[in-house]
């Protein structure tokens, strides 16, 4: 499979990184080329500095043959334009935007992306820890008493 | 006309002020606080702080009977965002946006926002048109992908000489005009071109190729 990833902070690195080493082809687009320093050592994959919503970046990153792009600037805009850019004009397979605004993530998974809303997810994963383990020690102390 | 700008800078503030003047309802959103309340200080109340690609900003904005969306901050993804966030979320029956990239216009219009406005390319354009003897001069884009277009007939060209019923253009297109020294002649069809004449014509704007290569 080949993916080209935009954003090269902590996810986008990783996830190049975890593609990389199960045989994949990637390329990652950052517009700082310092960014590149979080992918692992060893890395095989290409890297491209620029912005992910110039068409051209997109090409050099070898979009047009690409199974899958990954939108996973700081950008919540950047990230849904490039999104769009490589579902419809590249007409990408497999499109994933990362969303940090709820309300933007659910307009634009109505209007056809694939979102992740890492703000909704880490959320639901926080609360559900805190409100079990609550709810644990208040059966323990109905049970003690 | 109820109109809701996003984005303080220049274009964003003479357009609030012109809009106003005209007797429109406008509201500014700008990002940055200190930038609205100086807006505020100029010309009135009209500037709300916030991100205008947040559907509570635009929300609070009034979006839902917002008539006009008009955004232009200088980030072309902003643009897109905010647009298409007020003509899903809210309904906003025309939303402007303008393009900082010239690249971008069409993808603009793809993903559903009604108007582009490129200043790159307008100027660009207005650059040409001041450039003395250019053969052929796009002066105008409207209704999405219509173009008036000058083009100067030379001695060369396979039209000089020529009465405009001779003349085969491609299909949907027109000579509207002919400016010839200080004369505007409105053409019939036994009209001859002369070099030097510059023929006003309207056409879809991907015809302008094969028009430029008839009439120059």
């Amino acid at each position: 499979m080949k993916a080209v990833i935009m954003g090269c902070g902590r996810v986008g690195a990783r996830i190049a990184g975890l593609l990389d080493q199960s045989g994949n082809m990637v390329s990652v687009i950052d517009t700082d080329s310092r960014a590149f320093r979080r992918l692992p050592a060893g890395f095989g994959g290409e890297t491209v500095i620029g912005t992910g919503i110039d068409e051209d970046v997109l090409r050099r990153a070898g979009i047009e043959d690409a199974d899958a792009f990954i939108a996973v600037t700081n950008g919540d805009n950047r990230n849904i334009m490039a999104s769009q850019v490589a579902r419809l004009i590249f007409e990408v397979p497999e499109v994933v935007c990362r969303i940090y605004d709820p309300v933007r993530e659910d307009t634009y998974r109505r209007l056809g992306l694939t979102t992740v809303c890492p703000t909704t997810t880490i959320s639901a994963i926080v609360l559900d820890h805190v409100m079990r383990a609550a709810s644990d020690r208040d059966a323990v102390r109905r049970g003690t008493s | 006309m109820y109109i809701i700008v996003a984005g303080g800078g220049k274009v964003g503030y003479y357009l609030a002020q012109h809009l106003l003047s005209e007797g429109h309802e406008v509201l500014l959103i700008e990002r940055n606080p200190e930038r609205a309340a100086e807006i505020n200080d100029v010309i009135g109340a009209v500037a709300i702080t916030g991100d205008g690609a947040e559907a509570a900003t635009l929300a609070a904005a009034g979006a839902p009977r917002a008539n006009v969306v008009v955004a232009v901050t200088g980030e072309d993804e902003d643009n897109l965002v905010i647009c298409q966030v007020a003509r899903e979320k809210f309904r906003v029956a025309r939303t402007i946006a303008r393009v900082n990239n010239p690249k971008n216009e069409h993808l603009f219009r793809v993903l559903g926002v009604d108007v582009t406005v490129s200043q790159t390319n307008y100027i660009l354009n207005l650059i040409e048109q001041a450039i003395p003897e250019r053969a052929f001069v796009h002066l105008l884009s409207f209704h999405e992908d219509l173009a008036i277009v000058d083009a100067k007939v030379s001695e060369k060209s396979a039209v000089a000489h020529r009465a405009i019923a001779e003349i085969e253009l491609p299909p949907n297109t027109a000579i509207t005009a002919i400016a010839r020294g200080a004369n505007l002649i409105v053409p019939n069809p036994g009209t001859e071109l002369l070099p030097g004449d510059d023929i006003i014509a309207v056409a879809h704007q991907d015809q302008e190729d094969e028009l430029r290569r008839l009439l120059v």
